[in-house]
Order: C-alpha cells, then structure tokens, then sequence
C-alpha cells in the first residue's frame, strides 16, 4: 500500500479521449449519433439507441439544469478529506445527455432546487481540466 | 405453478463480525442449517444456487462451495444482480424444479465484509471519482434528495423507517444490531452524505444463510414439516446508473413486483406482512410506494402512519431488515418471510397468511420480488 493515495484522475482510453481533449481546449462535448441523432454522455464505442458504430461529437452550449444533489460530509477518498463538505449533483445538459459534476460557488451547499438552471464553468483539477456548473443568472 | 414449489428449510449464521470465518465455512454452515430445517438429506440437493460473496469476487465461486459442501449439482451456480440475486435465485430455483432440471435446490449466500475487505462497498461509483462521487450510499443519497425534494418528503418519514425496523430488531434475539432507535435519536445521528443519516443506512455483517426448495409433492412425500408456498415471483432492472436514469424517483421494483403479484394472482392489499430490503430508508419507502402499497410520492405519509411498524396495516422487515438484524443482502429477508408464514417468527403477525419480499441491488438497479403464502 503507498502512503497516500493519489488523486483520483479520469481514466482516458481511445473512447473518451476527444471528450478529455475537448475540455483541455475550453469546450464541453457530448456523443451523437450519424444514425439516428440520439445524444449521450459518457463516452461510448456505440450508439445505445441503434446500436450503430457511427458517432461523433457535439459543442454543449453548457445551458444546464440540476436533477438532483448530494453534500459529502465524510470524505470516502482522502484526497477528498479537506474539502468537506462539497457538492456532486447530477446534470442534465440543455441538449439532453447527463452527467456527474459538481456545482461550485455556492454559499450554502443546501440552498438548491431541483430543475434549477445551471451554467458551465470549466475547472482544473490536478492539471486536467474538468466540468463544474454554477447557478444560473 | 403457484404453490408447486415450496420453501422446504431455512438455516443461518450468527449476524455481526466473525473473525477467521471463510465465506465457504458461513454458506456451509447455513446450508447445514437448512437442511436439518428441512429434514432432507445432502444427497437429495441436486441444484445449487449461488449468490456470490459481493466484497470478493472469486471465479467459479459455485463450484469450489459444491466441492466444499460435497455436492454435485445437475444445475447451479452464482448470479449477479448485486442485492436483488437471492430472490431471483430462489425463482429461477423454482423454475429449475418445476421443468425437471433438478428435485431439490439449495439458494445460499455468505460474506464477510465486516472482518474481511470492505473495499467493495466504498470504491468510486462508475468512473467519475474526479468529482469526489464515491460511496454507495451517495448513489442512494442522490436520489433521496431527488424524492424529498418532488414529493416533500421528510427526513422525519425517512427516520419512521429506521425506527420501525430497529424495534423489530430490539426484540430479535438474533439480531445484530438490538439498541432501539428513537426519531430523537435518529435525527440527531451524523449526516454522511446528505440528505443520508448514519441510521438510515444498513449494518455490515457478517454471515451466511441458505434456504432449500423443492416441489410441494416431494415435500410432502418426505414429510417436511412446515414447507412454505412459493406462490409468485418477478424481476425488474433499471440498469442505468444513477445520473442516466430518465427518472430518479421510481424504479423496476414496479415491474418487478407486478410480475409476481400477477403470478400470484393477489393484490398488494392482500398482503398481511412484508420484508421489504432496506439497504438505506429511502429503498423501502420507494419500494412501498412502486408495489402499490401506497401511492407515488406518499411513501413518506405511508410510514410515518405507524401503517409500517409492529401492529400496523402493513408490519415490515419483522426480524429487524438490513437496518438491525443484519446487514446480509437480502435472504434474510426471504427466511424471515418463512418464519411469518410459518408463524414462528419472534415479533410474529397474527394469522400471516400472505408475505411479500423484496430484494433489490447497486443503486436501484436490479430488483426481485418473491410472493409466499399458504
Ligand atoms: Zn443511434
């Protein structure tokens, strides 16, 4: 067992890697399908509407709403331990795909409505950079 | 088909930590147990039906438990739906006898989390640990939230829950967890992840228990004592995890359940006892609510009736749940089901004719629905 263990990093394959490589430029991507138009995240080797191999990447306009949220107050990970408590919620995307994120600059972590609408900031976690969302307006 | 099969034994472990026991030597031991229930000879079990120990997974894990239990099954193995695989064991069990594939079936599961690794349990949850989304109990947690916030529900209702299954626990004498909880006391316990509670989430046990079914004739030519009627049962997989779920707030236990009431020709209103899986509060009152035992969304009026607690319309989880008698995924649930059926059990409902059971696995995932009954 090491010391300590170490940051929790995304796993980037040949699957994912246009995802992981379209936010270290700026931009959140989801998967559509050529078949069939079907959108999703995460990242997938096939459409799981039509099950067709054809699929490529689309901009999210990073308009968002919030389905539902959490507030760790024990920490699972120790890399987590010092930032308690802090917000996972998931996200549904203007588009349609969903996602596990974060919300950040919250002053209360509790002060949150189902449905309410959200918009993308990106952030930079142990040099890679990742989706977060803020409230809206 | 309804009632062709029976629940011929039941057998367990003790519940808690059990230092130094293998998962082998627990499902030994409940098989043991079971057999000795049901008066039937090892010999006899000719299908052997395995939910494997969810903290280790181990190839071939059914076979090397038949080598160690010195039985060669026709038909057997193990099954993965996480926490939902005992009930649906004890159906395809069922359907095996029923189609001639094997006389007598032995469904076990054993595991030892609270001795051995508990890895299984707290590792990242799908592949977004970069979010700090660890934790079961934060998948449920999520949607928790999502069900208290649509439909009011309150920590309050979720805690009816906890108190309810810990007094049917207090009074087990084989339960784990005995200390009787009050909504004080419970409102009072540490948020893990919130809207989550220390006490709204299971114990972690050690343990094994088994059940063997055969066919109500067999049983009866062998002169089984008390053999239970397996009268229905179903299945429902919601399968997507949590964040891709289209609707948080409802789950397969509906389907699920429906297939076995329709097999049983009952209604949830007919039901005088239920066993209902309570990994954490928020799985029973949703479970309530997709078997029609109250309506979408009343789940938390439902249990804060007292509807659910010793006495009530429907009395649930009577040895205690996962909450207090042990936090084993699930069979102990269905052996419970026996008891009351039986009318054996410790905090016995008067003239239990009819039990529905319910198993459930991953984050709402996988469920499995057993109906019993004379
Ligand atoms: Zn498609």
């Amino acid at each position: 067992m090491p010391d300590h263990d170490p940051f929790p990093l995304p796993r980037v394959d040949e699957t994912n890697r246009p995802y992981w490589q379209a936010l270290a430029e700026g931009r959140l991507v989801y998967q559509c399908c050529k078949a069939c138009g079907h959108a999703w995240l995460p990242a997938r080797s096939e459409c799981p509407r039509c099950l067709a191999a054809e699929t490529g990447w689309q901009q999210a306009s990073g308009r968002a709403r919030l389905v539902s949220w959490v507030t760790y107050r024990k920490a699972f990970h120790p890399a987590f331990a010092d930032r308690l408590p802090y917000n996972v919620s998931v996200v549904e995307l203007e588009e349609g795909p969903r996602l596990i994120s974060n919300l950040v600059g919250l002053a209360d972590p509790e002060d949150l409505a189902i449905d309410e609408p959200l918009a993308l900031v990106l952030r930079e976690e142990h040099g890679v950079a990742i989706p977060a969302f803020r409230k809206a307006g | 088909m309804p009632g062709n099969v029976v629940i011929a034994g039941i057998g367990h472990t003790a519940f808690g930590r059990l230092e130094g026991r293998s998962t082998y030597s627990l499902n030994i031991e409940a098989i043991r147990n079971a057999l000795a229930d049901a008066g039937i000879e090892k010999e006899r079990v000719d299908g052997l039906f395995v939910k494997f120990p969810t903290s280790a997974y181990e190839f071939m894990y059914g076979q090397k438990l038949a080598e160690a239990a010195g039985i060669v099954p026709r038909i057997g193995g193990v099954w993965d739906q996480g926490g939902a695989a005992n009930a649906s064991l004890i159906g395809y069990a069922a359907m095996a006898i029923e189609a001639g594939q094997c006389e007598v079936a032995v469904v076990c599961f054993a595991d030892n989390p609270k001795s051995g690794t508990r890895q299984a349990y707290s590792k990242p949850w799908g592949a977004d640990e970069v979010f700090g989304w660890f934790g079961i109990p934060a998948g449920y947690a999520m949607i928790a939230q999502r069900h208290m916030q649509q439909h009011g529900t309150t920590a309050e209702q979720l805690g009816a829950i906890a108190v309810a299954c810990r007094a049917n626990g207090a009074r087990n004498p084989a339960a784990q967890l005995r200390k009787p909880l009050s909504l004080d006391d419970y409102m009072a316990s540490d948020i893990v992840v919130s809207p989550l509670r220390r006490d709204d989430c299971c114990l972690v046990s050690d343990g094994g228990a088994a059940v063997v079914l055969t066919s109500a004739r067999l049983a009866a030519r062998l002169g089984v004592a008390a053999p239970v009627p397996i009268l229905g049962f179903g299945q429902g997989q919601t399968s997507a995890e949590v964040a891709q779920r289209p609707d948080l707030t409802t789950t397969a236990a509906r389907a699920s359940a429906a297939t076995a009431f329709r097999m049983a020709g009952v209604r949830p209103a007919d039901v005088d006892v239920a066993q209902i899986y309570d990994c954490f509060t928020i799985t029973a009152l949703m479970t309530l609510e997709d078997y029609g035992f109250c309506r979408p969304g009343e789940g938390g009026a439902f249990v804060a009736s007292g509807a659910i607690a010793a006495g009530g319309d429907l009395p649930i989880n009577t040895a205690g749940g996962l909450l207090s008698e042990t936090g084993m995924p699930g069979l102990q649930l269905v052996i419970e089901g026996v008891r009351q059926i039986r009318g054996t059990a410790v905090n016995q409902v008067p003239g239990a004719a009819l039990c529905a059971i319910s198993n459930q696995g991953g984050v709402m995932h996988t469920h499995s629905t057993l109906i019993l009954g004379n």
